[in-house]
């Protein structure tokens, strides 16, 4: 087969003060003809450097300093930029994580499909429109024609990235470069992106440069795997070699962080419960005035369900099935429209503003984004006494309490003096575990918690909370969109759907023998579930 | 930040020219002890011709210079007054409207847009008018014209602020409502309000002296915009009368904007647009 790409020894210089020399030191790699390979790596290793290097969209201030990366007998990094901008789209396209920003609001999604072939002066309109809606339909959007016509709000995500891969084909590219294309999108989602762009290869027969951090992912579709880290590719190989018989430490160390979906001992669960909820209900209304009707979207619908003591709860579900809107009912900064949350014994829906404060300390919540959760004007220490001393604890007990709780949570009292921006995004996730845990709380509501984490960092956090829970006996209810983490950390398992309660269960009957066909759905979707079976298959045996 | 500012050469410059403003203004009696207003030489001394008076004299014999420095405390004291007054006024109802929304909100924009639908300065000249002249009303009226963006400013921020994690954080561990604010909220709006008020400072020297132009400055103070307005009239026999002054005003305008525009890329990097990652 034809190689389509070969980068050789390429390294991409970051600036002065940076916190290592080289985005990318010494990187090689090839491509051929119908070939997926996917470079794997955490944040910061330089996977999406080497990609934009390739397109000529590095930052400023990061410049490509040595190496070649020939395409079709060019380099393409000395290529002049009039000479790059014309083989940008046409013969190496690229898509993006996210599809909403990539793609502009203002323009009709035909247009857009359009305007790829008028930049490169190609056909009539007629034509141009023509070919738009064949795309289109080529990617499965539903309906095609209606879709021509639509803006890219009035898309779901997932249909998003099928336009941004319309778009990307538009010109029959030989090289498809995709930057965590599915990252953003939900685990069903993400399976039917996966499988179009494995057709697509299939049908056009052009390469893929594939950028993940998710190693299920790369089972599903890789041909070729380069591991990143730090800007060195520390292993390649073919997908079977590297994912079965890991040779590098860095790559065995990803590989067991990965939340294979192995399941934990089933534990004996303690009878009262710690929180109960009862006929919970929460309507968005948008719009609407004296002509229209108001648009109303139940976030969450009638759900019942409860929390024993000790025990973790995990509660999975899609993006829109209200799993946030119900964890955030339950501490309450969300008020319910009806429904009770019951935390020992007292309705917390149903407090005044006033009553309100002075139980808050009975729920918590540990947030998702680590950067966003602390105030970044406050000291550490600071973040995690305001509470307590809120509450009427002396502010010399609420200190020392600080600093035990950073060394419980594995960062040492000395964390306390200093501001979030010194520490990294799961530092900051244990900053956030220790504050909740300083309030002394009954139970604490994980939202996506671990979601934004690398994955080694994730299984960090994970074994944390495990610790935590047995040690001081916490109750968790765990919010996560990824049924891979939910299984590592939860007892039982909770799945919501569209605002209702789908099905509640044991992990292991969830896992095992699930009931309802979402579940199913939601199950068969997990990337790599096939080639984690296998390595379960092979523990055992 | 510091750093970052002081790398950025035209902020450095503004902050020269503002110190060395300053300088001149508190240093104004010792350098002209007899003031502004006494008459010193024969009226209508070209600059440069004679020496003690490097900018000549105005139409009654009084030394440009003297008129200069004397003058620049009025611009300041004015500038600096009036901005901490409209401060004062616009955080407060700004951060009130943004955090609490509903019919705080509304009741808080709608007698913003009130001051926001009458000209700027149509409106100081009819409060300067109706509480006649001085140097107090002058700031007052220049405050009351200037405040509503700073309250628009501050209610966009805090919305946006509201809507962080750690202000849902600071809810669960039960602080109150005016704790979060003033304790998890202002305090991270504070860079674009400094920034601003660094502009506005600019804007009411340049308000006081369009008055003082006008005949509406205090007649007890020398200001640069009354130099300007008393030597329109000469304009063409004595233009160095109406030049110096007006420099005056366009470089510490000028020096003023430098460092607003310094500060706003010193506090807010991510906007700046020249890349430094």
């Amino acid at each position: 087969m034809r190689t389509v790409l070969s980068i050789e020894d390429l390294s991409i210089a970051l600036p002065k003060g940076a916190d290592r020399p080289h985005a990318v030191g010494g990187i090689s790699m090839t491509i051929r003809e119908g070939e997926i390979l996917c470079v794997v790596g955490e944040s910061g290793s330089g996977k999406s450097m080497t990609a934009n290097a390739l397109m000529g969209l590095l930052p400023p201030g990061v410049a490509v300093d040595g190496g070649r990366a020939v395409f079709d007998g060019q380099d393409v990094l000395a290529l002049p930029e009039t000479e790059r901008q014309s083989l940008r789209g046409s013969r190496i396209a690229m898509i993006f994580q996210e599809p909403m920003t990539a793609l502009n609001p203002l323009m009709r999604i035909g247009e857009q499909i359009a305007e790829v072939f008028a930049a490169h002066g190609m056909y009539t309109q007629t034509e141009r429109d023509k070919r738009a809606l064949a795309l289109i339909t080529e990617v499965g959007l539903p309906d095609p024609a209606k879709i021509v016509r639509a803006y890219p709000f009035q898309l779901s995500g997932g249909q998003r990235q099928r336009a941004m891969i319309a778009m990307a084909l538009a010109l029959e590219p030989e090289l498809l470069i995709a930057d965590e294309p599915t990252t953003a999108l939900d685990v069903t989602t993400q399976a039917q992106i996966l499988e179009l762009i494995l057709d697509l290869r299939k049908r056009r027969g052009m390469g893929v440069m594939f950028i993940t951090h998710d190693f299920g992912v790369v089972a599903e579709i890789a041909d070729k795997v380069i591991v990143m880290e730090k800007g060195i590719a520390v292993e390649q190989g073919s997908a079977a070699a590297v994912l079965q018989t890991p040779q590098h430490p860095y790559t065995q160390r990803l590989l067991d962080a990965i939340p294979t979906g192995r399941l934990p001992e089933a534990r004996r669960l303690e009878e009262a419960p710690v929180l109960e909820v009862k006929g919970l209900r929460k309507v968005y209304r948008t719009g609407g005035g004296f002509f229209r009707e108001a648009r109303e979207v139940r976030a969450v619908d009638d759900v019942s369900l409860s929390i024993a003591r000790g025990e973790v709860l995990g509660l999975v579900g899609e993006s829109g099935s209200g799993k946030s809107t119900l964890g955030r009912a339950v501490v309450r900064l969300v008020t319910p429209d009806a429904g009770q949350v019951l935390v020992g014994g007292t309705d917390l829906a149903a407090l005044s503003e006033e009553e309100l404060r002075k139980s808050r300390n009975k729920v918590q919540m540990v947030f998702q984004d680590p950067y966003a959760s602390l105030n970044p004007r406050h000291r550490i220490l600071r973040a995690l006494t305001a509470g307590p001393i809120a509450m009427g604890k002396p502010k010399a007990a609420a200190e020392a309490k600080a600093r035990e709780l950073l060394e419980i949570v594995g960062l040492g009292a000395e964390a306390a003096g200093r501001y979030p921006h010194e520490f990294s995004g799961g530092q900051r996730q244990r900053i956030g575990i220790a504050r909740a845990l300083a309030m002394e709380p009954e139970l604490i509501v994980a939202d996506e918690a671990v979601s934004a984490l690398d994955v080694s960092i994730q299984a960090q956090v994970l074994d944390l909370l495990r610790d935590l829970r047995s040690r001081l006996g916490l109750s968790i209810l765990f919010i996560t969109h990824d049924l891979r983490v939910a299984a590592q950390l939860c007892d039982r398992i909770a799945v919501m759907q569209k605002g209702r309660l789908v099905e509640i269960g044991a992990v292991h009957d969830i896992f095992l023998s699930p009931q309802e066909a979402y579940t199913r759905d939601l199950l068969a979707a997990v990337p790599g579930a096939d080639w984690a079976g296998e390595n379960r298959a092979r523990e055992l045996a | 930040m510091i750093r970052r500012f002081a790398s950025n050469k035209g902020a450095v410059i503004g902050v020269l020219i503002l110190l060395l403003v300053i300088g001149l203004a508190l240093t104004a009696d010792l350098l002209f002890p007899r003031g502004p207003w006494a008459m010193v030489q024969r009226p209508f001394l070209v600059p440069f011709t004679m020496d003690g008076f490097p900018l000549g004299t105005d139409t009654l014999g009084r030394d440009v210079a003297a008129g200069l420095v004397h003058g620049a405390r009025v611009s300041l004291l004015v500038g600096l007054v009036s901005t901490v007054v409209a401060l004062a006024i616009g955080v407060p109802l700004g951060a009130i409207a943004g955090f609490y929304g509903g019919w705080a909100d509304e009741g808080a924009m709608r007698f913003t847009e009130f001051f926001q639908t009458i000209p700027n300065f149509a409106l100081a000249i009819v409060l300067v008018a109706i509480l006649e002249p001085t140097l107090t009303s002058i700031t007052l009226a220049i405050a009351i014209v200037s405040w509503p963006p700073v309250a628009r400013l501050v209610r966009a921020e805090v919305m946006a602020v509201k809507s962080r994690e750690y202000v849902d954080a600071a809810r669960l561990a039960g602080l109150s409502k005016a704790r979060i604010l003033t304790t998890e909220v202002l305090p991270n709006t504070v860079s674009p309000i400094i920034v601003m008020a660094s502009l506005m400072v600019a804007t009411a020297i340049l308000l006081e002296s369009s008055l003082s132009f006008l005949g509406l400055g205090d007649p007890n103070a020398m200001s640069w915009g009354y130099m300007i307005g008393a030597a329109r009239t000469v304009i063409r026999s004595a233009w160095w009368l109406s030049f110096f002054p007006g420099v005056a005003i366009l470089v510490t305008v000028l020096a003023l904007n430098l460092i607003g525009e310094g500060l706003n890329d010193a506090l807010n990097p991510h906007l700046s647009r020249k890349g430094t990652a």
